[in-house]
């Protein structure tokens, strides 16, 4: 394909005048509308580009626990809220603060769940993760993440995107626009799902907003196909896809010696690398030729949809070149109440996750990979101190936005530490504080980019998804 | 930036400076951060945008560049005096401080910002190729090329005229016979020709559809709520009003009126409240536990940036939570806009609705009489309902009298049919329990049977249906799951209809009661499926029953009685096997029982499912009110309406909400101590009428947007339309005229069509035909490598730019090609098929069937928009997810788009269509045919003739195909299947369906050259 001299020039020609390096961006917004230059752009949107300063990471796994986990079942020992369980929380703590569902008159709950101390950290695990104590000296533990939004919808479009209303692209659109991706043949940004239901917000959550739709994410599905579209109709055999493919790119070619546009070069090259996507997507979610260990250590099993397969399938995706996963698992949202309790609820989703986060970081990390590669644990909030009635029963928590924990590995992220601390109920964080802003900005840092400089022109502003806000938390970085 | 890749400008700078073309823009970029009209962040108190501050501080001289402040700091070397701060990391280059220097030396004058000063009566300028231009556009064009030296494209040839001529002004591809009748008018006068192609198009109702799909994306139009429940809402008929208005060429001053303020006019007609729609597209949240209050504002402010960036092309948004840096609008003008939008009844998810027909907006010269009557019996119908308790009451008192003494009920004997027959030919047989059976018939069969005169008079008939082994499922219908949907029933004796009082049924699908099958309107029936609330063990495929009382028993004496039973609804869901049943007597209401029992509950103790229970077997017998609703749904049919919607619409709240500042954009934190805002625009436009500002409302605002001397509305409304014909607008960044968007490539040229356009009454295809009869337009887009050194990104217009239509028109295009289209504008969104898996990523699930007959192949833009789960070819071409406001979408060029046209299920049906097309429409099947077939193929797809290698390509892939398709039948089948190919050659048909698909799956397919 690259021998054709007609596309050599037009790419030539892309390069020489439209740069490819940052720099070459803020110029290139300007032309995304049109028809020509946009067209030289797209010629390949994916190129790796260059850094704004030398790059610690190069590939993101995000695994999203969407509905909010519970920090305080999970990752925060509070004796305090237990003595204090059954009480009003003090003024001081509630005034002027809004929540979804909570009233006046709520009380505070000490959490069931026993904890422990585990590695270097001296880190807090409940009960109910013990595969993580497995990780607990790769990662840094963050329990000083604070957002700004209450529901779920909007809030977990803050996570993604810096915005609590869609319309603004999000982390990973950021990130492949960017940076680029190295894989021929899988989009450089990869949405996997498991859980009951899909997150809620759906496609906004991974969507590119005002950047080209080259840079938004792409779903996998764990059964059928995994890619829309991607298998070719009934009757059409791969010998009579490959005949199509080479007389639709034929024709192309005669066109573009005609009309000399090399949008019809680009064109060509999405046809080609649609086709290798036919059999490259399949190899890929195909888990049968991993080593029973492999599976073991996930507990993942090939065939079916679940969170253990995602993790394994996040490593896949990484080893060929995605730049950006992110793993979407629902069902956190522990009200109290039927299939929303801190009880068997919550240890059901928690079950479900903990075996094949940690096993991730682990099979990452044996394998070389978790250098490159950042892994973000964490859901759009944190649950509140205060118990939530529902069914006339203190089962569950409200959402909770002033205090929760994530954690973060590999990347450049400092291993076995913890950063942040909150009060003795877990309501604001007293140390430490990292605002879901600061998160974006060190993650983009750690991937080479100044957030403040990652920018690009839409309706005569310069948006970054930072915003005006976001600071590099150097804190944990090595 | 722009500014250096202007051809001409960057080795100028001898050239007079222009403030506007070449220094504001640095000024803008690199200094009005901390220098500009923003309070907080300006630094050391000094303002660079206003000539007399920069003066007075010295920071610059005019005529002395030497003594001036600003330009000693852009030229030290000292990092603390350097300016802009090296952190800002906003350097001056070498040559942009020269053109600084340069234009103080000549006196450092200013002017206002080009785009907010008074629109200029341009003159048309002199050129030399006088016989190039065929109006004023050309003049504009040529004049600046003719100065850079460079000649204009030749034109395009007449085929790519008329294709071109057709996707941008209707989005559908021309046929072959009109290509040629163009090309051979074209050949005897080319001017005429267009002209009259042009006049064509344009009286065209898809030109409506075309062009309304530009507007809707600004209109951020959809068919959800948003966020995450995203529940369907009903404001198709705002989309239809759109299509009609542009169809009518309703003038843009009267089509902005109506949408902003429609609800505000004196005596507004429902068309205009309809058009008030426009700003309730704004997105609900529907999540528990939201404050409505925070959505609420939420809608506001997106009223608010959509305005700005609609009308006035501007990014007001950037003031909500301080004042906009570069541009002169101030926070507290940002929210005196708010205040105009913050008066409306809506609050999140409750508001203001209207009831709107289908097909309402789009009634054109209805007879009077006609009008006359449906509001007569839409008034009648609404006295009535008004009256139902009252009937209800009374009905109530007569049953529990009756139903002690009465016992008798039903004795019913089966009718024997005397004949019987299908309309769309449906094999009917009796079988031996005297029950029907039918065989495969038309989609929607009509049957039509006659029974025996009722001997001992006639009080009731019973429809029974009955499985059958030979039926899908075992029947009783024959859907593929046994299914049926019997629309209407009727009955006539002696010629004459025989009135049903109440129907009643053994078993209904939910939303399907026999009650269905005697309204009267032919989109609603009686099903049999089971669903939520259907009791344990009742199942589809068994027998079924449906009671027909009549008004008056029918006395003995009378002739035979004959049925017709209509199934108009979905497609094949007719019924398979089914008998009937004669009664001298009334059944007895089914469910009796219960009902007596809930009649006996004391109606002050009553549950809500009491109530509910008894309205709804009250519904059943209320002939009253069906007659009133069989009355309606006449008047309807007879002026081609459809059923009532509720749809949303504007209205302000009778006491007027206080509008303040909101700190930092936080509606939590009104800034109280500067007090309410009243209603006003900013301050840098020509002001509003004098009245009381605290009077001022959305009309105001409205008026104000297309006075004729605005600087912004018209300037912004002919550049977006500009946009659509080349590629990109006189000012490239179309949503921002302001300081920091790009300066015109065309100044003269936008203000001259600016003024033209709103003296000629904001006529839109006035504008449309000026712009499509133009030299400029009608140039060839190929592109010239000579001019990719002067002019790299075709600014100045010296050919046409080849433009990838937009996601809808992908389709649209290929359902034309296919001879599939169904032509019928507006209605209720569709549902073609999509690909399964669409809402594994969803929280919200879609319940998408796929439509079957002609709304499988309506255009793309009626297919229902679901945001948060969208239809996925339409966002894969770059559809916008109707969030917010998009005034212009991006175009990509990705693999997934190849999967899409590839592979997807609805496209692949347009390739067979396209494929059968051709073997219906080329007859023969010896090497010249098919080379004929090859040659209509690129007529219908690309309005051309083949080259002679393209010819050689597709036949050779043709042959080959067919060869495998010979050896693979079960492949052929798939590809080529019964529909559309019945009695055509399996592998033959298979081979011209891939042909098809090659074809449709084109650059140039997809491509406005």
């Amino acid at each position: 394909m690259t021998n054709d001299p007609l596309l050599q020039q037009t790419r030539r020609h892309f390069f020489e005048r439209c740069g490819l390096g940052l720099g070459g961006i803020a110029l290139g917004d300007l032309l995304t509308r049109d028809g020509y230059a946009a067209t030289n752009r797209a010629a390949d949107p994916m190129a790796m580009r260059r850094s704004h300063h030398e790059a610690k990471a190069k590939n993101v796994i995000f695994m999203f626990m969407a509905g909010g986990p519970s920090h305080l079942d999970l990752f925060e020992e509070k004796p305090r809220l237990r003595e204090f369980h059954g009480q009003l929380p003090p003024d001081s703590l509630v005034e002027g603060k809004r929540f979804a569902f909570l009233g006046e008159g709520a009380k505070l709950l000490g959490s069931e769940r026993k904890f422990s101390r585990h590695g270097d950290a001296q880190m807090d695990l409940s009960e109910l993760f013990p595969h993580h104590r497995k990780i607990v000296d790769e990662v840094t533990w963050l329990r000083g993440m604070k957002t700004d939004v209450f529901n779920h919808g909007p809030a977990k479009l803050f996570m993604n995107s810096g915005f609590q209303v869609p319309g603004r692209p999000s982390l990973g659109s950021w990130v492949t626009y960017g940076i680029g991706s190295e894989s021929q043949d899988l989009p450089g940004f990869v949405v996997l799902q498991s859980g009951p239901r899909g997150p809620r917000a759906g496609n906004a959550l991974w969507s590119s907003g005002f950047l080209p739709s080259s840079y938004q994410g792409v779903p996998f599905r764990g059964s059928g196909d995994p890619i829309l579209n991607l298998t070719s109709p009934d009757g059409i055999t791969p010998e009579r896809q490959r005949d199509f493919v080479d007389v639709v790119g034929k024709l192309n070619r005669d066109r573009l010696a005609v009309t000399g546009d090399p949008e019809i070069s680009t064109r060509i090259n999405a046809y080609e690398m649609a086709y290798r996507m036919q059999s490259s997507a399949p190899e890929l979610m195909d888990l049968s030729g991993e080593s029973q260990a492999t599976l073991d250590l996930y507990g993942a099993t090939p065939g079916g949809n679940s969170y253990a397969n995602n993790c394994l399938l996040a490593r896949r995706l990484v080893e060929r070149g995605v730049r950006f996963v992110q793993l979407y698992h629902t069902d956190w949202d522990h009200h109290g109440g039927p299939g929303q309790t801190l009880g068997k609820d919550l240890e059901k989703v928690a079950q479900e996750v903990d075996q094949a986060s940690a096993a991730l970081v682990l099979d990452l990390k044996q394998r070389g990979l978790l250098e490159d590669t950042i892994v973000v644990w964490g859901g759009e909030f944190g649950r509140t101190p205060m118990g939530e009635t529902r069914n006339n029963k203190v089962g569950g928590r409200d959402h909770h936005i002033d205090a929760f924990t994530m954690w973060a590995a590999g990347g450049g992220f400092r291993a076995g530490v913890t950063h942040g601390k909150t009060d003795d109920f877990g309501y604001e964080v007293v140390d430490g504080l990292v605002h879901v802003h600061d998160l974006h900005a060190t993650i983009l840092h750690q991937l080479g980019f100044d957030h403040e400089r990652l920018t690009y022109r839409f309706q005569g502003r310069d948006f970054r998804l930072t915003d005006v806000h976001g600071k590099v938390v150097k804190e944990v970085l090595t | 930036m722009s500014l250096l890749l202007l051809p001409g400008v960057s080795g100028a700078v001898e050239k007079k400076i222009d403030f506007n073309r070449d220094v504001r823009p640095i000024l803008s970029d690199k200094c009005f951060q901390c220098h500009g009209p923003d309070e907080e962040t300006r630094k050391a108190d000094l303002r660079l945008d206003q000539r007399a501050s920069a003066l007075a501080e010295q920071a610059i001289v005019p005529a002395s560049p030497e003594t001036s402040e600003v330009i000693a700091r852009l030229f030290t070397d000292d990092p603390d005096e350097i300016m802009p701060p090296p952190k800002v990391k906003k350097p001056v280059s070498a040559e942009e401080a020269k053109i600084l220097r340069q234009w103080i030396a000549e006196g450092a004058e200013y002017k206002g910002h080009w785009s907010f000063e008074p629109i200029a009566k341009e003159g048309v300028p002199e050129v030399e190729q006088k016989g190039w231009v065929r109006n004023g556009i050309d003049s504009f064009v040529l004049a600046d090329l003719e100065q850079m030296g460079i000649a204009p494209s030749p034109e395009a040839v007449p085929e790519i005229l008329i294709r071109r001529m057709s996707l941008d002004l209707t989005g559908l591809l021309p046929q072959p016979e009109r290509v040629i009748s163009f090309v051979s008018a074209y050949s005897e006068d080319s001017d005429v020709a267009i002209d009259e192609l042009a006049d064509e198009l344009l009286a065209s109702k898809h030109y409506g559809e075309r062009w309304g799909r530009h507007w809707l994306d600004q209109a951020r139009y959809a068919d959800s709520n948003g966020y995450t429940i995203d529940g369907e809402r009903v404001m198709w008929p705002y989309r239809d009003w759109v299509i009609r208005a542009l169809n009518e060429d309703k003038p843009f001053d009267q089509f902005t009126i109506e949408q902003l303020a429609g609800d505000l006019l004196e005596n507004p007609t429902k068309a205009q409240l309809v058009a008030s729609g426009f700003h309730r597209n704004t997105l609900i949240n529907q999540e528990g536990g939201t404050d409505d209050e925070q959505f609420r504002n939420e809608e506001v402010v997106d009223r608010v940036n959509t305005t700005g960036a609609v009308w006035l092309g501007l990014t007001l948004g950037c003031a909500q939570c301080h004042t906009h840096k570069f541009d002169p609008i101030t926070q507290r003008e940002y929210y005196e806009m708010f205040a105009f939008f913050n008066q409306g009844e809506d609050v999140n998810n409750t508001g203001p609705t209207l009831k709107v027909s289908e097909g309402e907006m789009l009634l054109e010269n209805p007879d009077p009489n006609l009008i006359d009557e449906w509001k007569k019996a839409k008034q009648e119908l609404e006295v009535v309902s008004r009256e139902t308790a009252k009937r209800q009451t009374a009905w109530e008192r007569e049953q529990l009298s009756m139903k002690k003494e009465e016992s008798a009920g039903a004795t019913w004997e089966r009718a024997r049919p005397l004949s019987f027959s299908a309309e769309g030919g449906a094999s009917l047989r009796t079988l031996e329990d005297d029950s029907l059976l039918a065989g495969a018939g038309a989609a929607k069969e009509v049957y039509r049977v006659r029974l025996p005169a009722p001997k001992a008079g006639l009080s009731a008939i019973r429809l029974q249906l009955i499985p059958h082994e030979s039926l899908p499922s075992n029947g009783p219908g024959r859907a593929g799951n046994g299914n049926i949907v019997l629309t209407r029933v009727e009955f006539f004796q002696d010629g004459k209809p025989l009135t049903v009082a109440w129907a009643q049924e053994t078993h209904a699908q939910p939303g399907f009661s026999a009650a269905a099958t005697i309204d009267g309107d032919p989109d609603t029936g009686w099903a049999i499926n089971v669903g939520r609330g259907t009791p344990k063990g009742v199942k589809m495929n068994a027998e079924h029953e449906a009671h027909y009382i009549f008004a008056k028993p029918i006395p003995a004496g009378g002739g035979p009685v004959e049925v017709v039973l209509h199934h108009e609804k979905n497609p094949d869901y007719n019924i398979g096997r089914f008998a009937f049943d004669l009664s001298p007597t009334v059944p007895m209401t089914l469910g009796e029982d219960r009902l007596l029992t809930k009649l006996q509950i004391d109606p002050e103790k009553r549950s809500g499912d009491d109530k509910k229970f008894l309205a709804a077997e009250f519904a059943k017998v209320d002939i009253v009110k069906r007659e009133a609703q069989q009355r309606l749904s006449a008047a309807e049919q007879a002026l081609g309406l459809g059923r009532e919607v509720t749809m949303m619409v504007m209205r302000d709240r009778a006491k007027p909400r206080e509008t303040f500042l909101q700190i930092r954009g936080d509606f939590l934190r009104n800034d109280t101590e500067s007090g309410p805002l009243s209603p006003g625009v900013p301050a840098v436009f020509p002001g509003m009428a004098e009245e009381d500002p605290a009077q001022r409302n959305r009309l105001d605002l409205a008026k104000w947007l297309v006075r004729a001397d605005h600087p912004l509305t018209p300037r912004v409304t002919v550049n977006r339309v500009w946009m659509r014909y080349f590629g990109k607008g006189i000012v490239e960044t179309e949503n921002d005229f302001g300081t920091q968007g790009a300066f015109p490539t065309h100044p003269a040229l936008l203000d001259w069509l600016a003024h033209r356009f709103v003296e000629s009454g904001w006529s839109m295809k006035g504008l449309h035909k000026l712009i499509v009869t133009s030299a400029t337009y009608r140039q060839a887009s190929v592109i010239r490598p000579e001019l990719n050194e002067s002019d790299p990104l075709n600014h100045k217009l010296a050919r046409q730019n080849r433009i990838r239509v937009e996601a809808e028109i992908v389709r649209d295009a290929a359902l034309s090609a296919s001879g599939l289209l169904t032509r019928r504008i507006g209605g209720p969104g569709v549902m073609p098929p999509q690909p399964d898996g669409v809402y594994a990523f969803t929280q919200r699930k879609v319940n998408w069937v796929a439509a079957q007959g002609e709304d499988r192949y309506r255009r793309a833009m009626y297919t229902k928009f679901f945001r948060s789960a969208p239809y996925p070819l339409l966002t894969t071409f770059d559809s916008p997810d109707f969030q917010s406001v998009c005034t212009a979408r991006v175009r990509s060029n990705t693999p997934l788009q190849s999967l899409t046209l590839a592979n997807d299920e609805a496209m692949f049906e347009l390739a067979q269509g396209l494929g059968a097309r051709l073997m219906r429409e080329v007859e023969g099947t010896d090497s010249v045919a098919n080379r004929e077939r090859i040659r209509h193929a690129f007529r219908i797809c690309f309005s051309r003739e083949p080259s002679g290698t393209e010819l050689e390509l597709v036949t050779a892939f043709q042959e080959k195909q067919r060869a495998s398709f010979q050896e693979d039948p079960d492949g052929a089948e798939a590809v080529a299947p019964a529909s559309p190919f019945e009695g055509f050659d399996l592998a033959t048909a298979a081979s011209w369906t891939s042909v098809a698909r090659a074809l449709l799956n084109t650059d140039e397919f997809i491509t406005r050259e």
